[in-house]
């Protein structure tokens, strides 16, 4: 095949236009073509367009041999299309069979579409990357996870490292910092090392950031980023804005020599620190309130419990379901003083719920302890504390308690004086198993101004404990109608059964029944204070109790005195 | 008089049995001072708590399920087993290098033995451990992981009915940015229900909570609303019909068994409390759309029951006084009719 041009060639072509025509024609197409042999892959006629995109592709050159890798690939693979990139263009070729001796590649400029897609991608990642960041930074009110879920949201999307600085407080700042694939940093800052870092003070000082090209990197401080992490390329520091005055500032950096910011980049970061400022600063408002909700809240929980030597104490106590943990219930108990050996135990009910109640709850308690110390009984407790509300309540609130005071006797058993306003009456649960009611009453305390309480005393012999509860453990509504209450009767049976268990077994037990009971329905405060005589023996829930001997001896939790006079 | 203490050993032979006699018997001053006894012969603290608290804890529940033992001697036990990981938490100190972690049993929840043995093994790999305790509502746990932010919550539910509430409290500690652990047998063999449930990770037991926690945590988590929804319209009709679900079925119970007509207030309430138990696996296999939740609890019921003479008659005719009333629902038909061929 020695012709120059294939138009020239085989009989067909005769009387057809002149080859010059035609060429001419393949010129003034907007399509690039490259006419190439099928015997050699040589090229035997490049038009117009295809010059103008690829200069370096003439007759006569090997086609895989030009300046175009892919088409080189599709070559020697045998494939009839590819795609390369040459000075800046995207280009997409395609191989057309001309006859059996020629074939052409039809080239494409894409660039334009590519940028497009290009763009459309990019858009599409700041989105998904905008929306993570929304949803993973409204998730939280704890301002530490707002500032770990900023900077790494920053180091998955906008750098290689991110660096969170809060605003300066007493002379230091917190910052939590993370490096793309290492573990969270978190720490203080000396406010006179703030500085050192170009911009940051600016930025937190809520003056305008300073465009990322006027920041130079070098000047980053070694302190800033761990020392693996190589020289620090580009370095942006955004604001975080909060409420009315900056939440603190986002600090980026890449590495590498080559590494920048663009305007886009930074357009992007500072609507993301827009959204990490609004979450951190929310975060901060919440913690505030937590922390003065905890100073107010703490006088108002249940208190820790003494463990008085020969008594057993077990307290419970189920906030009806809120957030906040306390309510109109309340239960307290306290130790003996220099002048009196009792403890004093009191469990009451507020009317009412919610803060409102448990304030009141915290005065009642407050009283009492003070009536503890002038070593009030407990009937006379519950006078003087009538009288008090009387005088004191702004609103009409009244309250039904029970007070006793518990005493050791002979043989480890436990005596205790119990004075009830208006509230249940105590259960005792006996050795044998039964139930029985303490035979104290009273009228409520803080309605009428003239109270009767009849006090009663009872004696626990070692084993048997005494219940102490509110009325949100008889009322709780629930069983099968999911409108009955759990009722005395039921309470009876579950105490009955809690025969031979320690004090602390004995009321979770009923805590649960209670709340199998109420199958997660609404629920009133519910507060049990058990005082038990703890068992002289390892006295056994089995037939035939291990220890022979009634009085096996426990050291460490009996006085040397007592063992003595039992010897 | 102090006596040196023997040395002590895991390997000695009846130990388990010396240990189980000891919390049998309430012997809190014994079970502690064995515990101590083996911490001061080198044994490791993690060993302790799950070959032999965990382990004689697990045979505990046998004992009770076999009837055996009573739920008071049960209870007991499982205080002075308490009090014995108590002693051996209080004897052993870590300090914290890892990230913090909230502990806690799902809402009705109330087996916290093994949620406390989970977190004095965290304490000892180095968590931070916060523990809630048992029984912990849904609002509770998402205010304290509000105001604490840990990097990890691990959930117990040991009885499948608690699954709706457990998959509440999931999808709320992930819609809050924690990732969740999910522990115990109410999440099905293998944890199976767990993953449905959206936990991100499931542990059968303590010590292997504490691997997974080792490593690649926090897992990748997809989006918690894509898994925030599951039941359908029987589950629906189930739950809201609960109450008359049950009043029902023990009214048909009293035709078709007239001996519950001569029961006590005591045993009326334990039957409707059996009869309750049904309603509520069945509507927790609706929710999790797993027949094995319900066949499960059934072939456990059976044994229950059978250890205690009751005769499987009255477990098959209360399957059946649910089922007729829900001849409407294709799915609960065919989970009460698997588990009554269960009932022989």
């Amino acid at each position: 095949m020695t012709a120059q041009s294939p138009v020239t060639t085989g009989d067909r072509l005769v009387d057809t236009p002149a080859p010059a025509l035609l060429r001419a024609a393949l010129d003034a197409a907007s399509e690039a073509v490259l006419l190439c042999g099928a015997a050699d892959d040589k090229i035997l006629l490049v038009n117009a367009a295809a010059s103008a995109l690829v200069p370096e592709l003439r007759p006569g050159l090997a086609a895989g041999a030009g300046p175009l890798p892919g088409l080189a690939a599709a070559i020697a693979a045998g494939q009839d299309s590819f795609t390369d990139e040459f000075a800046g263009r995207h280009l997409h070729g395609q191989r057309r069979p001309l006859g059996d001796d020629h074939y052409g590649w039809y080239l494409r400029d894409r660039t334009d579409e590519v940028a497009r897609a290009g763009a459309l991608q990019a858009e599409r990642a700041r989105t998904a990357f905008l929306a993570e960041a929304g949803r993973r930074l409204s998730a939280s009110l704890h301002q530490g996870r707002c500032l770990r879920i900023t900077a790494e949201l920053a180091v998955a999307h906008l750098a290689d490292a991110a660096i969170v600085v809060l605003p300066v407080k007493r002379r230091q700042s917190m910052w939590v910092r993370l490096v793309a694939g290492g573990p969270v940093d978190e720490g203080r800052l000396r406010e006179n090392v703030l500085p050192d870092v170009p911009g940051l003070v600016e930025v937190l000082g809520g003056f305008p950031p300073i465009p990322s090209k006027w920041l130079d990197a070098a000047q980053a401080p070694d302190w800033l980023l761990p020392g693996d992490f190589g020289p620090v390329g580009a370095l942006l520091v955004t604001p975080l804005p909060g409420n009315a005055e900056p939440a603190g500032a986002l600090i980026l950096a890449r590495r590498g020599a080559e590494a920048q910011f663009s305007p886009d980049d930074e357009m992007l970061a500072r609507i993301f620190a827009a959204r990490a400022g609004a979450a951190i600063s929310a975060a901060g408002l919440y913690r505030e309130q937590v922390d003065t909700t905890a100073v107010l809240q703490a006088d108002l929980l249940p208190p820790e419990l003494p463990q008085p030597d020969g008594i057993e104490l077990v307290g419970s106590y189920q906030a009806a379901k809120e957030a906040l943990r306390i309510g109109g219930d309340f239960y307290d108990v306290f130790g003996p003083t220099e002048h009196s050996s009792d403890t004093v135990i009191a469990l009451g009910d507020v009317c009412g719920k919610g803060p409102e109640a448990a304030v009141l709850t915290g005065k009642v308690r407050q009283t009492l302890r003070a009536l503890r110390l002038v070593e009030a009984k407990p009937d006379e407790m519950l006078r003087v504390l009538n009288q008090a509300l009387l005088q004191s309540a702004r609103q009409h609130r009244f309250v039904t308690m029970v007070v006793g005071s518990v005493s050791r006797a002979d043989h480890g058993r436990v005596r205790l004086n119990l004075a009830t306003g208006g509230h249940p009456p105590p259960l005792v649960l006996r050795t044998d198993g039964t139930v029985e009611e303490v035979p104290t009453s009273g009228t409520l305390i803080g309605a009428v101004a003239r109270t009767v309480v009849h006090p009663a005393e009872v004696e626990l012999a070692p084993g048997e404990l005494c219940l102490l509860y509110s009325d949100g453990l008889t009322e709780a509504r629930g069983g099968p109608t999911g409108a009955e209450e759990y009722g005395e009767a039921r309470l009876r049976d579950a105490l009955s059964g809690c025969r031979g268990m320690p004090g602390a077994a004995a009321v979770e037990r009923i805590r649960q029944l209670v709340s199998d009971w109420v199958h997660g329905g609404a629920r009133d405060d519910i507060a049990m204070l058990a005082v038990r005589a703890p068992d002289r023996t390892q006295l056994s829930l089995r037939t035939g109790a291990r220890n022979a001997s009634p009085f096996a001896l426990d050291a460490p939790r009996r006085g040397d005195r007592r063992v003595r006079q039992r010897s | 008089m102090t006596v040196p203490a023997p040395f002590r050993s895991l390997d000695d032979p009846g130990l388990a049995g010396e240990y189980l006699r000891l919390v049998g018997d309430s012997d809190e001053h014994g079970a502690v001072r064995l515990v101590c006894e083996l911490l001061d012969a080198g044994v490791a603290p993690q060993r302790i708590m799950m070959d032999l608290i965990a382990a004689t804890q697990a045979r505990v529940g046998e004992l009770w399920a076999a009837n055996e033992w009573s739920v008071a001697r049960e209870h007991a036990a499982t205080a002075i087993s308490e009090r014995a990981l108590a002693a051996v938490a209080t004897r052993t100190s870590v300090k914290p290098y890892r990230g913090s972690i909230t502990i806690a049993c799902v809402d009705g929840e109330w087996h916290a033995l093994p949620v406390r043995l989970l977190a004095e093994m965290l304490r000892l790999d180095g968590w931070r451990v916060d523990f809630l305790g048992a029984n912990v509502p849904g609002q509770h746990l998402v205010t304290h992981l509000h105001q604490t932010g840990p990097d990890a919550i691990a959930l117990s539910c040991m009885i499948a009915t608690r699954l709706p509430r457990a998959h509440a409290a999931i999808t709320a500690c992930k819609a809050a940015g924690v990732p969740v652990i999910a522990g115990g047998r109410g999440f099905g063999p293998g944890g199976r229900y767990a993953q449905a449930l959206g936990a991100d990770a499931w542990a059968a037991g303590a010590e292997e909570a504490v691997r997974r926690l080792a490593r690649n945590w926090p897992p990748h988590s997809p989006d918690p609303q894509l898994s925030a929804f599951l039941g359908d319209e029987e589950y629906t009709y189930v739950v809201r019909q609960r109450g008359a679900l049950i009043s029902t079925a023990m009214a048909t119970l009293a035709e078709t068994y007239p001996r519950v007509r001569d029961y006590n207030p005591r045993q009326l309430d334990a039957t409707t409390e059996d009869m309750t138990h049904i309603v509520d696996f069945l509507a927790a296999a609706l929710y999790v759309s797993e027949t094995q939740i319900f066949t499960d609890f059934i072939e456990w019921t059976a044994a229950v029951l059978e250890a205690r003479g009751v005769p499987p008659v009255a477990l098959r005719v209360g399957l059946e006084a649910v089922r007729t009333q829900l001849q409407d629902f294709p799915t609960a038909t065919a989970m009460l009719t698997a588990g009554t061929q269960l009932v022989k």
